[in-house]
């Protein structure tokens, strides 16, 4: 009973650390008394929580909400090898980053998918609008060429040889056979009219640094050592491996030319997605009170404990948000709007019980002691399906036969963690909030 | 102790007219899928103009006016400014021309929303959503039969949870036909979460039944389904009221893009509260008096 009612007192004291953490993050929404309030009571542990999640100081918005360009791409392989073609997909994501950091959009995401024969590109973009720009700028093909120096050494100047020439690049290891120094080096494979070009090239500059752009942007500008005859060039110098590893994939980017195809394109106005969050925020605490004053008015006393959990389970939540963390779409936000609802499913089925036990005549700490104990199989039961659902919804395997849409993952994440969130609260916070209030 | 099954016959009816209506609807008016399945393009505008109403037909014969533009339809979105333009395909910049030719006629036009899903996309998802819809299904029916290893627990759950997924389906087949309401992956998912939310409830009151069935084996089948649904109903309808409550504001008062993901969810709740009680115990009880009897 003791150890009981010291894990109470953890718990109360763990809750309060919470609403500070929101009242940080919203501070539109609590005013600034509540923040000093709970800094008295849950002083040094939010201190090192606060300290850990600074830079996510608010819940992250998906594109649904903070309006962008959402577009799927499908690349086409039928030009690359079989062997090149996941090499081509890592160059096509790098180039498209490149081109979207070069447009000056900071949130961005570019992920790649690969499912059998389909390799795809997701390129979402918030906070841009203008579609046709962004889209120009991300469907190109990516131009890789090669240019020399000029006879002043200012400028560099286009040749004939092109990413067309080039086979492939590789990361390859120094395996010198005096001293091997494992240093990583970049290899060209050029293809045979590659090969004369660039022994011509490589002839007419040696000492000059020939330079290969991508997109018309430098990438690399090696010195011309000897003359490569066979097409196959060596480019050292003091890369790391990660180094090595970025250029290579910029090179493949212009050798593995990949043609894309928008399948899927999204854009939503800046205004459209905030303008339904805050209706359906509005909603959720019209539904939060109504499910409060049922509690209360079903329960009384019991209600208002459980109204108190219910509470705390949706500052936990919000917190929990924050620290993984999700980002939030207007479907994921139904979902927990949604697990409001459901949370107090569990204080319901052990009320239940309880007041059976005490209609059995059975004294109150004991009819409380067994509300908790036996409703706890049925609690874990009905849940059960909903995470199977939920599990199917979110896909988090990314198996290729299930649908990956974004927004319903928004909602099977947050319909998931409200089940596992609700547990706690509705269970142990309860019984512990009871324990402590309820039998004096 | 209440005699709930005394009126079984009467749950029944209940539910066959449901049925009947929902299935009726699929067949003569069948379902509106949008264009995460059929693939095509959508452009949602805003008309700022303070204009009460832009009629969509006159909107429609401007749009037209511009070559190689099909407009499928024109949709006016309720309590707003919005106007929905559907096409089978439409590039970015005739895109653009639509959106200058409407700012001419009526001043202040945004756009709110524009998609494009190639139709190839639509057939994938369509298989994606069968494939996710039948594991779900197959898994739950797993954790049934698990649950209650028997055959007619597991037959009755089954049983309900189809009864509200027809009826679900069924609405949005009505609703598709008066309100325009289509059926996207939102709508799909709202379908998957009815099928869990069915069998939660179901799995409580079986519990109790079984509970008391082995604590008293000659007791009357009836009676200890009587007095299961007593034990279980205010908890399942208190339990499910709280999920309503939330679902009804959401549905009312809550963003338009996921109004009708609401009404889905909420009438998934309620069918599912109500076949649990009134659909998979009567059933039950059908399927153990046999057994008694034979």
């Amino acid at each position: 009973m003791m150890v009981m009612v010291l894990v109470g007192f953890v718990v109360m004291i763990d809750m309060p650390s919470m609403p500070v953490k929101i009242n940080y993050k919203l501070p539109q929404f609590l005013g600034g008394y509540e923040i000093k309030y709970d800094r008295i009571i849950g002083g040094y542990d939010l201190y090192a929580l606060n300290g850990k999640i600074q830079r996510d100081l608010s819940v992250r918005k998906g594109l649904d909400i903070a309006g962008g360009v959402s577009v799927l791409l499908d690349a086409d392989m039928s030009n690359v090898l079989d062997a090149d073609r996941a090499d081509a997909l890592t160059s096509l994501k790098n180039v498209i980053e490149r081109r979207v950091n070069l447009l000056g959009i900071s949130e961005a995401s570019v992920q790649t998918s690969n499912v059998s024969d389909k390799y795809r590109v997701i390129v979402e973009l918030a906070g841009v609008f203008d579609t046709n720009q962004a889209l120009t700028t991300i469907g190109q093909v990516a131009k890789l060429d090669f240019r020399v120096e000029d006879t002043e050494n200012t400028d560099f100047i286009l040749t004939d040889l092109s990413g067309a020439n080039l086979q492939k690049a590789t990361v390859v290891f120094d395996q010198n056979e005096t001293v091997s120094t494992g240093e990583p080096k970049i290899q060209l494979q050029f293809n045979s009219t590659g090969a004369k070009k660039f022994k011509d090239i490589t002839e007419q500059n040696i000492g000059k640094r020939v330079a290969i752009y991508l997109d018309n942007q430098i990438v690399i500008a090696p010195v011309v050592q000897s003359a490569i005859l066979d097409g196959r060039a060596i480019i050292s110098g003091q890369f790391s491996v990660d180094d090595a590893k970025i250029l290579v994939t910029q090179l493949n980017a212009g050798a593995l030319p990949v043609p894309v195809k928008v399948l899927e394109q999204r854009t939503v106005g800046p205004t459209l997605g905030q303008e339904s969050v805050n209706k359906s925020v509005f909603a959720g605490f019209i539904g939060l009170a109504l499910v409060i004053l049922f509690m209360i008015f079903y329960y009384g006393r019991l209600g208002i404990i459980a109204s108190v959990a219910l509470v705390i389970y949706g500052l936990i939540t919000l917190a929990i948000y924050k620290f993984i963390p999700v980002v939030l779409t207007l479907p994921g936000l139904a979902g927990f709007i949604l697990s409001i609802g459901m949370a107090v499913d569990a204080n319901i089925l052990i009320f239940e019980r309880i007041k059976e036990e005490l209609r059995l005549d059975k004294p109150l700490s004991i009819a409380l002691e067994n509300g908790f104990g036996r409703s706890w199989d049925s609690i874990r039961d009905a849940n059960l399906a909903t995470i199977i659902t939920a599990f199917i919804l979110f896909n988090p395997f990314e198996w290729a036969f299930l649908p990956t849409s974004g927004p319903v993952r928004g909602f099977a994440l947050t319909l998931a963690l409200g089940i596992f969130i609700s547990l706690f609260t509705g269970v142990i916070i309860t019984r512990n909030l009871v324990r402590v209030f309820y039998n004096r | 102790m209440i005699n709930f099954m005394k009126y079984r016959n009467l749950y029944f009816l209940i539910s066959g007219i449901f049925l009947f209506a929902s299935i009726s609807s699929l067949i003569f008016f069948g379902l509106k899928p949008s264009i995460d399945f059929t693939g095509g393009a959508l452009l949602e505008v805003t008309i700022e103009n303070g204009e009460e109403s832009v009629a969509t037909d006159k909107m429609e014969e401007l749009v037209l006016q511009i070559s190689d533009v099909n407009v499928s339809s024109i949709q006016s979105v309720k309590d707003t400014q919005n106007y929905i333009l559907k096409f089978n395909d439409i590039s970015e910049s005739k895109k653009a021309e639509i959106i200058l030719k409407l700012n001419e006629e009526y001043k202040n036009v945004k756009e709110a929303r524009f998609e494009t899903v190639g139709p190839t996309l639509g057939k994938e998802l369509m298989i994606k959503t069968a494939a996710a819809i039948f594991i779900a299904a197959a898994l739950i029916l797993l954790y049934i039969a698990y649950q209650f290893k028997s055959k007619i627990y597991g037959l009755s759950a089954i049983f309900a949870m189809l009864h509200d997924t027809i009826i679900l389906i069924g609405s949005f087949s009505i609703f598709g036909k008066f309100f325009g309401v289509e059926i996207d992956t939102l709508f799909v998912t709202a379908v998957l979460t009815t099928l869990s939310f069915s069998v939660h409830d179901t799995i409580v009151v079986f519990d109790r039944i079984r509970e008391s069935l082995k604590q008293s084996p000659n007791a009357k089948p009836v009676d200890v389904v009587n007095k299961a649904v007593t034990q279980t109903l205010s908890r399942s309808i208190n339990n499910s009221m709280t999920i309503i409550f939330m679902l009804t504001a959401l549905s009312l008062l809550g963003g338009v893009s996921i109004k009708w993901f609401s009404v889905a969810l909420l009438i998934g709740t309620i069918t599912g509260t109500y076949s649990s009680t009134f659909v998979a115990v009567p059933l039950l009880l059908v399927f153990l008096r046999n057994k008694k009897s034979f």
